[in-house]
């Protein structure tokens, strides 16, 4: 990192056309990332998008079929041990020892990291204070629950806080008090000169914590950006409308589409509408222009846009898993 | 504080010895906490020594050496051989069981030598041999076996029958690395030992079997390592048989340690 001959980059992570295929399914299929260092990273997408195997080639815990990627200027497949100084990993599921407590947990991955037996237990006591779980800490870890069990994985990334920390939707099934408990750890790691890239499922965590957003779907990425830029492709909220008269869907779609500005309302043959809006004044105009038209509207709400609103917006089609909502969309645009 | 000083040290490139050895022992002792946890893993060594011990010498005594004590020289280093080396096993069950365990992955991604995991499982299932060799020579002591040989030299016997089966877990390591499942690694290890422990001059003297049985009898590298603890215990001799097994130690690991690291590095 010091070679005084090579300007330092500015990027914690330079990723370029990452693969990974197993065996037919091209889980990774070419994605570009540049995170860059002391910020926080969110990374989007849908179950299967391949959040999980990129994070995994990244802490070089998977080789990747092809691409390349640097890590703080290192290969991470010429360098993988000096990759692995640098990362720390919070997977997506738990990995802790499940017989032993949360205190021999830490212990054994302290010393792994070759701090003395004083150390180890100083910086163990540290981490289950900070975390909240120095009570359950004498406990087999099969024995905790769901978000303890998160918190101790992520206290374990954190022994030797590294320069970088990769978080495999790190609040999943976590309650909303120990969720943003878990944000101000997040930011707090940045504040003291950390990387942080984390994957997501919701936007609204990425919203409220990351700098830049790539979003990541089918094994490529299909947008990035800085969270306003995503947000403005997006409109900030989106408002959710049921017609009276379905019959009347195409024409609401165009009066829409002109009122809102934005070519991606999407009316269901129902007549259910959704539309991005970036303005809250804009739904008022809207209602005004479809009063004119004579189109009665029986339900309206206005929401923050959720994950399936981004890939609607951004690909077009829907999240993946769910095949009736895909066949759905292809009816409608035909 | 400690995160401070952590983040600007400069990256190392290479491990020491002294650092790889320290996390082999943080590793051993991590898998002598799971054994504290789970007492019921050490069912095997506990009762394999008593049950095979009395049941082959009240069995076979009679018929090949005309009583139980006159057998008891023959098969109890016999037994001890067996099942220390049949212990073993577990070693590789037991690495596939942990290596699908989420744990595996954080020490996948820390910076520590590759080996390490792989070297502190072994080191710390040495202390199953241990057990294992206890009993056996304890239940032969027991139904009246009075080595000539002296303690100490059983004491040498018995850790030679440990390093021996130190050696032949890397063996059981290495299928546990490759393997998909832990039955199969249980599968695969019990083709292969049982016929070399049998067809070995464990329980019977080699001179009674058919002249083409003798032949491979003989060359069988447990026959020799089984010599070599009877002439250590019986009369307290060292002789080419323990040099033999030592080399033989010395092969298997030299081959198979090297080869179960690189497959686990490859396993992804
Ligand atoms: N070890 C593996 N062997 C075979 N296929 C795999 C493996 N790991 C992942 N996949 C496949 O790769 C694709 C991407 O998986 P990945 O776990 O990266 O998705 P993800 O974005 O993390 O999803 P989720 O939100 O559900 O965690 C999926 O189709 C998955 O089935
Ligand atoms: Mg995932």
């Amino acid at each position: 990192m010091n070679n005084p001959k090579t300007i330092e980059s500015r990027w914690a992570v330079e990723a370029k056309g990452l693969v990974k295929v197993f065996g037919d399914n091209r889980a990774v299929d070419g994605v570009d990332l540049l995170v860059p260092k002391g910020s926080i990273y969110g990374v989007l997408g849908p179950n299967g998008a391949g959040k999980t195997t990129t994070i995994r080639i990244l802490a070089t815990l998977l080789r990747p079929t092809a691409g390349e990627a640097r890590i703080f200027d290192h290969d991470i497949r010429k360098e993988p041990h000096l990759v692995r100084q640098l990362v720390g990993v919070t997977g997506q599921y738990a990995s802790v020892d499940e017989s032993l407590s949360a205190t021999e947990n830490l212990i054994i991955f302290s010393r792994l990291l070759g701090l003395s037996r004083k150390d180890a237990r100083r910086r163990t006591v540290e981490l289950l204070e900070e975390f909240h779980l120095t009570e359950a800490a004498r406990r087999p870890i099969k024995k905790f629950s769901g978000g303890m069990r998160r918190r101790l994985d992520l206290a374990a990334s954190l022994i030797a806080q590294p320069p970088l920390i990769f978080l495999d939707e790190p609040t999943t099934g976590l309650d909303p008090l120990t969720r943003s408990q878990m944000w101000d750890t997040i930011r707090r790691l940045v504040a003291t000169g950390s990387t942080v890239l984390l994957t997501t499922q919701y936007l609204d965590e990425a919203d409220q914590l990351a700098d830049r957003i790539a979003v990541i779907d089918r094994g490529r990425v299909v947008a990035e950006g800085t969270v306003d830029e995503l947000k403005s492709s997006l409109g900030t909220s989106s408002l959710h409308l049921q017609l009276q008269d379905a019959a009347l869907s195409p024409i609401a779609q165009q009066i829409a589409e002109k009122m809102l500005l934005v070519d991606a309302v999407f009316i269901s043959p129902e007549g259910r509408m959704t539309a991005p809006i970036a303005d809250a004044e804009q739904v008022t105009d809207l209602l005004l222009a479809f009063r004119q038209h004579n189109i009665h509207t029986a339900s309206l709400s206005v929401q923050k846009p959720t994950l399936d609103e981004v890939f609607l917006t951004i690909t077009g089609h829907g999240v993946p898993d769910d095949e009736n909502d895909d066949n759905a969309l292809q009816e409608m645009s035909q | 504080m400690m995160t401070r000083d952590t983040l600007s040290m400069p990256p190392r490139r290479n491990l020491s010895l002294g650092q790889t050895i320290q996390q082999s022992l943080t590793m051993a002792y991590r898998t002598l906490l799971k054994i504290r946890r789970t007492p019921e893993q050490l069912m095997d060594v506990t009762f394999q020594p008593i049950i095979f011990t009395l049941m082959f010498t009240y069995i076979f005594g009679g018929a090949i050496a005309g009583n139980v004590q006159h057998y008891l020289p023959i098969i109890i280093p016999g037994i001890l051989v067996q099942t220390v080396i049949t212990t073993s096993i577990v070693t590789g069950t037991q690495l596939r069981e942990d290596m699908d365990t989420g744990v595996f992955d954080r020490f996948k991604a820390l910076p520590i030598a590759r080996i390490a995991p792989l070297a502190g499982a072994l080191l710390a299932d040495t202390i199953r041999y241990l057990i294992a060799t206890v009993l056996t020579i304890s239940m032969g002591y027991i139904m009246g076996y009075r080595p000539q040989g002296g303690l100490s030299h059983v004491a040498m016997a018995g850790l030679l029958v440990i390093v021996c089966a130190w050696a032949i877990s890397w063996i059981f390591a290495f299928f546990g690395v490759i393997a998909r499942t832990a039955s199969s690694v249980q599968g695969i290890s019990m083709l292969i030992l049982f016929p070399i422990t049998f067809l070995s001059n464990a329980f019977v003297p080699a001179e009674t079997m058919p002249h083409w049985l003798q032949g491979f009898v003989n060359v069988n590298p447990v026959s020799h390592l089984v010599t070599a603890v009877r002439d250590l215990a019986n009369t307290g001799t060292v002789n080419s048989n323990l040099v033999t097994s030592l080399v033989g130690v010395a092969v298997i690991v030299a081959i198979f340690a090297p080869l179960t690291v690189r497959a686990y590095m490859r396993r992804t």
